[in-house]
């Protein structure tokens, strides 16, 4: 009862909807980092939400299984092939024992959620099943896929040919928008460098990982300056050592900001200027290098309204495939 | 005294009791994030202290941002003026100070540090005032250190040591981030230790290494059964320098889990800390001395 990892792509991962109350020891929440496509392949074979699931960067794995199951693959554009012929995205289909699963070249966005009706059923460690790989914890072995891996797979009982339209997923405009909540140590900077990091275009860096997203392209910050307070460091852009919180924007030494994610490191000395809000963390997830984005400032009125919003279009789309 | 408060997105408060770092700075912090897990809000889903400030993490469609921002705020006089005391525990770790794998490692980056043409120690022993490296060590190992906070990576501690502010060791990082640094080396950046819990990049002066895994995933190592990351905030870790026979003793005890570190709990009292610092830190050693 397994799907074997003939290839892995370029770096696949057990996720789940994460393992949220160990932040204050450095283990960060972790799980798919598209949350509302980590959710839908769940849905779509008749999984419970937060079932394990596959995360597939930039480029899919190809698997064989070893059963017959539902399965079906939503996030980024990652068209997915039964045995060499392509099926669609965002609809379960059915497998059985022997056929393979490839992936064709991604045509939009950067992470695809593959779900098996069943779920991946490797051990739940502090939680979740999702792998967090600077701590070689949880998932498969506390790692990204390799090649001869065998995926535990739970008991389903999906339903081929669920499907979600296309106009209750979640649309990406170019450049990407990231609201974000100015705030935290933005008093660091002065108001030109705050007004110029808004009106900027800046690009996603090719570092950029389950950990955080690196952007660059900007203007460097200019600080107001200080004498560095005692413990903070030399670098006008250290603080001492403080929590990040999740989405906070980071800029070292005041050249390219860095948004961490949903493995965020859970502290460190870099000042930050804000968060970006919590209904845009899936909209970075889907982000390719190259890809030109802006930060827009919002207010925490407006964060919420927003992150209502996502709560609506989850629920219709919930709403929808429950039927 | 007043914490700056400060919204993290819609999902955190931020909580900074002072820009610099100071014991007491830190404390206020532990009382704060202390007196919210005892609170039990609704909403609230992490709890994070850190070296001079803290952070809450909270779901917004359980608690309001501005409630809970009330909320904190009414618990700040309180926490200021709680008995700074501790109930916590003293925790001895051996470290090999100059040892061969931070030393080759050191040698690897020599180009990305400040001073290429001496040690990580050699360094930091001068640029702190100290004749030898020997009395560096000495020094580093000779009185004990406050864990301010655990973070960055999984149980990677933050180290304050419990000495008065003029002798606070201090080392920048290195100019580039190395990019390999050996599991459980002992570090230096700014006036902080920390404890490398994984291999991986690192900026921090590399100075030693200790024998006992702090973080085991696995939870096979015997202390680590229960809390897979040894240290917690408020703990105290007492180095204890060692030589390549002792580290190699305990290397081959920790392989067939036997070891353990000591530990010992203990009260902590800032107040009195800072009327005879010296008298307080001798007692908390005898607590692991005299066994």
């Amino acid at each position: 009862m397994a799907a074997k990892v003939i290839s892995p792509g370029l770096s696949t991962s057990v996720q789940d909807l994460g393992r949220p109350g160990h932040y204050h020891v450095g283990i960060p929440e972790g799980g798919g980092m598209d949350r509302f496509a980590t959710r839908i392949a769940n849905l779509l074979v008749g999984n419970d939400p937060g079932a394990a699931v596959l995360e597939a960067t930039f480029m899919g794995p190809e698997l064989e299984f070893t059963q017959s199951a539902v399965i079906a693959v939503t996030g980024g554009e990652l068209p997915p092939k039964l045995n060499g012929e392509e099926r669609p995205t965002w609809e379960s289909f059915p497998v059985k024992t022997g056929d393979r699963l490839s992936f064709g070249f991604l045509k939009g966005g950067a992470r695809a959620y593959l779900a098996i009706s069943g779920g991946i059923d490797v051990p739940v460690v502090l939680g979740s099943r999702s792998t967090y790989i600077l701590g070689a914890l949880g998932g498969h072995q506390g790692r990204t896929l390799k090649a001869g891996d065998e995926l535990p797979i739970g008991e389903g009982s999906g339903k081929a040919g669920l499907s979600l339209p296309a106009n209750l997923r979640r649309v990406w405009n170019s450049p990407a928008e990231l609201r974000m909540l100015p705030g935290m140590y933005w008093h660091r900077i002065t108001e030109a460098a705050g007004n110029r990091f808004f009106e900027e275009t800046w690009k996603v860096a090719p570092e950029a990982d389950r950990i955080g997203y690196r952007f660059r392209g900007g203007t460097p910050l200019e600080f107001v300056e200080r004498e560095q307070p005692f413990g903070a460091g030399s670098d006008p852009s250290n603080i001492v050592d403080a929590c990040y919180p999740y989405g906070s924007v980071q800029v070292p030494s005041g050249t390219e900001p860095i948004v961490l994610h949903r493995d965020a490191v859970s502290g460190g000395g870099y000042m930050m200027l804000g968060v970006v809000i919590s209904a845009d963390m899936d909209l970075i997830a889907q982000l390719q290098p190259h890809t030109p984005a802006r930060f827009v400032a919002v207010t925490l009125e407006d964060a919420l309204a927003a992150r209502a919003e996502q709560r609506a279009a989850l629920a219709r789309a919930e709403g929808y495939l429950a039927g | 005294m007043s914490i700056r408060f400060n919204f993290g997105g819609d999902e955190h408060i931020f909580g900074e009791v002072s820009e610099e770092m100071s014991l007491t700075s830190f404390f206020t912090g532990l009382s704060m994030t202390n007196a919210v897990r005892t609170a039990g809000i609704r909403g609230v889903t992490e709890i994070c202290p850190a070296n001079a400030s803290f952070q809450i993490r909270f779901d917004p469609d359980i608690v309001r941002p501005q409630d809970l921002l009330s909320e904190l705020k009414s618990m700040e006089e309180a926490a200021s003026k709680a008995a700074p005391v501790l109930k916590t525990r003293i925790i001895e770790l051996p470290v090999f100070f100059q040892d061969p794998w931070t030393r080759e490692t050191c040698l690897r980056f020599r180009e990305r540090h400040q001073d290429p043409s001496s040690t990580d120690l050699e360094y930091s022993a001068r640029i702190n005032g100290y004749a030898t490296v020997e009395e560096f060590i000495a020094a580093y190992s000779g009185q004990p250190w406050f864990v301010s906070m655990v973070g960055f990576v999984a149980g990677l501690p933050f180290l304050y040591q419990m000495v008065e502010r003029k002798k606070q060791i201090q080392a920048p990082k290195y100019l580039r981030p190395r990019t390999d640094t050996p599991k459980l080396t002992i570090g230096h950046g700014g006036c902080f230790a920390a404890i490398y819990s994984v291999r991986g990049a690192g900026g921090y002066q590399m100075y030693g290494i200790t024998p006992a895994p702090i973080y085991d995933p696995t939870r096979k190592v015997r202390y680590l059964a229960d809390d897979m990351c040894l240290f917690k905030p408020g703990d105290i870790v007492k180095f204890k320098a060692i030589g390549r026979d002792e580290y190699d003793a305990t290397l081959e005890e920790i392989e067939a889990n036997q070891w353990q570190p000591t530990i010992r709990e203990c009260t902590f009292s800032l107040t009195d800390f800072n009327s005879d610092i010296y008298g307080t830190n001798a007692k908390l050693m005898e607590l692991i001395n005299g066994r």
